[in-house]
């Protein structure tokens, strides 16, 4: 699981990160010599053992910036950047739609760049900055964009919105926000089953046409 | 603008949602976010086969995974105490019951769930579900609708009930139409759609004592689950508290409660942990209903002026071998126009499919496509503008009930919608408005619901800073629920919305209906003016001597000068609006009640009204399209919603939903289809690759008009539903419109490209 403390430096490796993998790498020589023996033994031993050196090997460290606080991290390969801000950091503002991005509700910004979370293994961002929908506001301050979805009503539910509004602030960064159906066009991998689009897209125009930094 | 109302308070404002601030920050908490001490994670495992049994599960491979504390199947669940013991779910109760999860081998639909795997994270219980090897006994299942027509039976209730609106209806003469000198028939399908939420459907279920459990859940019934629960384990209501403060959209598909959420209680209970349960998307095809695909017949025949001779109306629409679902399909066909023959005739087809569920304008919205376009044909074979078609038959009573509307303005939507979309510019004769390579033509589609209003509560309690804090166990699935409930306490009140908390998503909550139907504005509004009233009358008989012989009505908390200025730390004074003189600190009213705050129980029920007067909303849908010549592509290039819903209490989030229906409705017309493939009885569209619904390419400039005139005879407030009839009437009017461009009629949804070209 997550060490959640952030700002706290390494001071040597832990078991469970570079201790587990000598342990694997014994436990490999182990199999090796299992992959010698006949199979219906190596079957039998495999089966236990196998469970055992997954778990024994599954976590790897990982450093993220998120949100401007540095973590530092041991996770599972397998795990997404979605599900590790979700389930073991607990920043659930990013959402979960699909799992394939198709939907965009797990959008958040990659040094920079919106990507689909669910997307991403969270060890191959290791050493970036990400940021997520909680690292939008300044405080008790409203990003731009955040204040201009309230007064347009971009939303409904909400579920989607977090995503929205990461994609939103992107598309005026990336310069995509030059007319509606730009917007539109730059704004469509971001689902919003309830329907508000011509909302988001007047919230962007606020926005964009007000020149307020983004 | 009513009695009850302060004059300049603040109905009708379109004011931001009270929670918007929680939603663009990522603070809004839905089901799968709640943390609790020793939460565990599950993954179900779903069936491969649509019919049949299960001959041996192995969980040895999933039990030995890292992490793993349980894998749960028919085997080895507990026995949930409260279902029933009969063979097949749909006995002995013919209408049915839900999937009883784990309860035995059979296997009754695709991707029924047969196991649950928990473990200590997410990842390892997802992929321990993938080592569970299930063998089954495999029968020969029917999954195909087209095949099994002839299966099609009319519902239980409606052969128990020949009053009810699904049996038989004869006004008139049977297939009238017939016999007009202007006719048509022609058979019309929609696909199985599905709601696809942005939030996958999702549990955290937590057993806090053996006989007491707490869940939080994505549904749009607090309180019908929490029934729900308390019977199937066999434990008092008041032991089952069922949390959802927000609902990240459902469009009906929360009314039901799924397998889903049963296997998470299993699960907890069999781990003693809390345990999630968060849906996979291509489980949200297969586990928590859908609009079920339909056919149906409309025959429709007029006189040469265009007044209606006949119409005949009939419906079959899919559901489960294991429930009987129905939907009012045919409810506008008996009410919206003046035929004087109108027969309507509906079916349900048991297939070996999981059970659908109402989604947005269930069942008038299916029905809405093949009459709305029916209309529209007709008033090509008259050459009479489909408006005015409309207006010839338009009904001044209902002509089902024979009774008065109890309001009715759906001319003036007419005329609102026409103005806006330039239905001047809609060539008479289809295909010849041409933009470039594109077509252009103009349609228009009629939807209609009933103004439901249903019994509900709502607390009020008057905190020592002035906040009132209000309560009911109503849900908000995205239209603005607690929002408007604070505009209707601030009006009732003489308050600022600021000093008003509404709060909902919780069974310990006073009770209120599920949020469907188009109906909760006119009942928990009902009930927030009723526990306002009695705030009130209780503030009245507490504040002394000053205040005897004077109205409830008339007691204010505080001034209107003070609370225009609203400060909570100002000292809280009660007072009379007809003597300023009159005053009583409310620290006094706290004393004479025993040093607790002041707190009431309102209910709004509705009266015999109902029996007196005949309650719809309505809309009218206007769509102006452009058609591809040479790839047959669609686009909505307009849309112009007018609705007659009584008085709009949020302007802002009313027209966000009737922006939303419109949507929808363009998902419906366009390019929602859930497909199965027959020899295997399962979805082929299992994500939003293949199951297209619209994104904000596809939505065009949509403008909303509201008549915004109160029917006091449905609610205090003068609401009509607004969520049903946003989408009601939306694909035909696209459907219509694009004949209209093209000339070609297109019968089966969705409207795609090879059906053009």
């Amino acid at each position: 699981m997550a060490d959640q403390n952030p700002d706290q430096h390494p001071t040597g490796p832990k078991p469970g990160h570079n201790g587990a993998r000598r342990t694997f790498l014994k436990q490999s020589t182990a199999l090796t010599a299992f992959a010698l023996t006949p199979g219906p033994v190596l079957k039998a031993a495999g089966s236990a053992w196998d469970e055992k050196v997954a778990a024994a090997i599954e976590q790897v460290p990982l450093r993220l910036d998120i949100n401007g606080k540095k973590y530092k991290l041991s996770v599972e390969p397998r795990t997404t950047l979605l599900d590790l801000l979700r389930e073991q950091l607990h920043l659930t503002g990013t959402k979960k739609g699909c799992d394939y991005g198709q939907c965009g509700a797990c959008t958040v910004h990659v040094d920079g760049q919106r990507i689909n979370s669910c997307l991403t293994l969270a060890v191959m961002q290791d050493g970036k900055k990400v940021t997520t929908i909680e690292g939008l506001a300044e405080g008790e301050k409203l990003h731009p964009i955040q204040e201009a979805f309230i007064k347009h009503d971009g939303f409904q539910c909400g579920y989607c919105t977090p995503g929205q509004i990461m994609s939103a602030v992107a598309c005026i960064r990336e310069g995509h926000a030059n007319s509606e159906g730009e917007i539109r066009e730059y704004m469509s991998g971001n689902i919003c089953r309830c329907g508000a689009y011509p909302n988001i897209v007047a919230a962007i125009q606020e926005v964009k046409n007000g020149g307020q930094k983004v | 603008m009513k009695d009850l109302f302060f004059k300049d308070g603040v109905i009708g404002d379109p004011m931001n949602r009270v929670d918007g601030r929680l939603k663009v920050t990522g603070g809004a908490r839905y089901s799968a976010e709640y943390e609790l001490p020793g939460l565990v994670h599950s993954a179900l495992v779903g069936s491969t086969i649509a019919k049949g049994r299960i001959t041996s599960i192995d969980t040895k491979a999933a039990e030995r995974a890292p992490g793993v504390m349980a894998v749960i199947t028919h085997v080895n669940s507990i026995k949930v105490p409260g279902f029933a013991a009969s063979a097949h779910p749909s006995e002995p109760s013919t209408i049915g019951q839900p999937l009883r999860v784990f309860y035995d081998e059979k296997i009754y639909f695709n991707d029924q769930p047969v196991a649950i795997v928990v473990a200590d994270t997410l990842e390892r219980a997802r992929y321990a579900a993938g080592l569970v090897k299930v063998q089954y006994a495999a029968e020969q299942h029917q999954t195909s609708f087209d095949a099994n027509t002839s299966r099609a039976v009319l519902p239980t209730s409606a052969k128990r009930n020949p009053k009810s609106p699904l049996a038989d209806y004869d006004r008139g003469q049977t297939n009238a139409f017939q016999t007009a000198p202007v006719k048509l028939e022609a058979e019309y399908v929609i696909p199985s759609e599905m709601h696809n939420p942005m939030e996958l459907q999702a549990i955290v279920a937590h057993w806090e004592a053996a006989d007491k459990l707490t869940v939080y859940d994505k549904v749009q019934a607090v309180k019908g689950t929490q029934k729900a629960f308390a019977k199937d384990w066999k434990i008092p209501e008041e032991n089952v508290k069922v949390i959802a403060t927000f609902v990240g959209g459902a469009f009906g598909n929360g009314l039901h409660n799924w397998p889903h959420e049963t296997a998470a209680i299993i699960a907890a209970k069999m781990v003693g942990r809390p345990v999630k349960l968060m849906l996979t998307r291509e489980q949200m095809f297969t586990m928590v209903g859908y609009r079920p695909h339909a056919w149906q017949r409309v025959g429709i025949g007029a006189t040469p002026d265009g007044k209606l001779v006949g119409i005949t109306h009939e419906a079959t629409g899919q559901t489960s071998s294991y429930e009987e679902f129905t939907e009012s399909t045919l409810q506008q066909t008996r009410m919206m126009y003046q035929s004087p023959n109108v027969t309507t005739r509906y079916r349900i087809l048991p297939l070996d499919v999981s059970t659908p569920i109402w989604m947005r304008g269930p069942g008038e919205a299916t029905g809405a496509f093949a009459l709305e376009s029916a209309l529209d044909e007709l008033s090509y074979l008259l050459n009479i503008d489909p408006i005015e078609l409309r207006l010839r038959n338009y009904t001044d009573q209902d002509p089902e009930k024979n009774l008065p509307w109890s309001t009715k303005f759906l001319k003036e939507c007419y005329q609102m919608g026409a103005d806006r979309i330039g239905w001047n510019k809609r060539p008479a004769k289809p295909g010849t408005l041409r933009d470039g390579d594109w077509l252009v033509g103009y349609g228009m589609g009629v939807g209609t619901f009933g103004a439901n209003r249903r019994p509900a509560k709502a607390r009020a309690r008057l905190l020592a800073n002035g906040t009132v804090l209000l309560q009911s166990a109503t849900t908000d699935i995205g239209p603005g629920t607690g929002t408007v409930m604070v505009q209707i306490a601030a009006d009732a009140l003489g308050l600022p919305p600021k000093a008003i908390v509404f709060e909902l998503g919780n069974s310990t909550f006073p009770e209120a209906p599920s949020q469907g139907g188009s109906a909760t504005v006119a009942s928990v509004g009902s009930a927030v003016v009723a526990a306002c009233a009695e705030l009130k009358k209780k503030l009245l008989e507490l504040g002394g001597p000053g205040f005897s012989g004077a109205k409830p009505e008339d007691v204010t908390i505080n001034s209107r000068v003070q609370m225009r200025a609203y400060n909570s730390s100002l000292p809280l004074e009660i007072g009379l609006r007809t003597n300023a003189s009159v005053k009583v600190s409310y620290s006094d009213v706290l004393q004479r009640n025993g040093g607790q705050e002041v707190e009431v129980v309102g209910e709004g029920r509705p009266g015999n009204e109902r029996q007196k007067y005949s309650m719809y909303s309505f809309s009218v849908h206007f769509a102006e399209v452009k058609v591809h010549t040479m790839t047959g592509e669609v686009r909505v290039t307009k849309m112009v919603s007018c609705a007659d819903a009584g008085t709009i209490v949020n302007h802002k989030t009313a027209g966000n939903q009737m922006i939303g229906g419109a949507v929808g409705g363009i998902g419906m017309a366009l390019t929602e289809a859930a497909v199965i493939d027959h020899r295997f009885g399962r979805y082929v569209t299992k994500d939003f690759a293949e199951y297209h619904v619209p994104v904000q390419a596809d939505a065009p400039a949509i403008e909303v008009a509201f008549v915004d005139k109160p029917d006091l005879l449905v609610d205090p407030m003068g609401t009509k539903g607004i969520g049903e009839i946003a989408i009601i009437g939306v694909a035909p009017a696209i459907a219509n419109a694009v004949f209209n461009a093209t000339g070609k009629r297109i019968r089966e949804l969705p409207i795609t490209p090879d059906k053009l070209i």
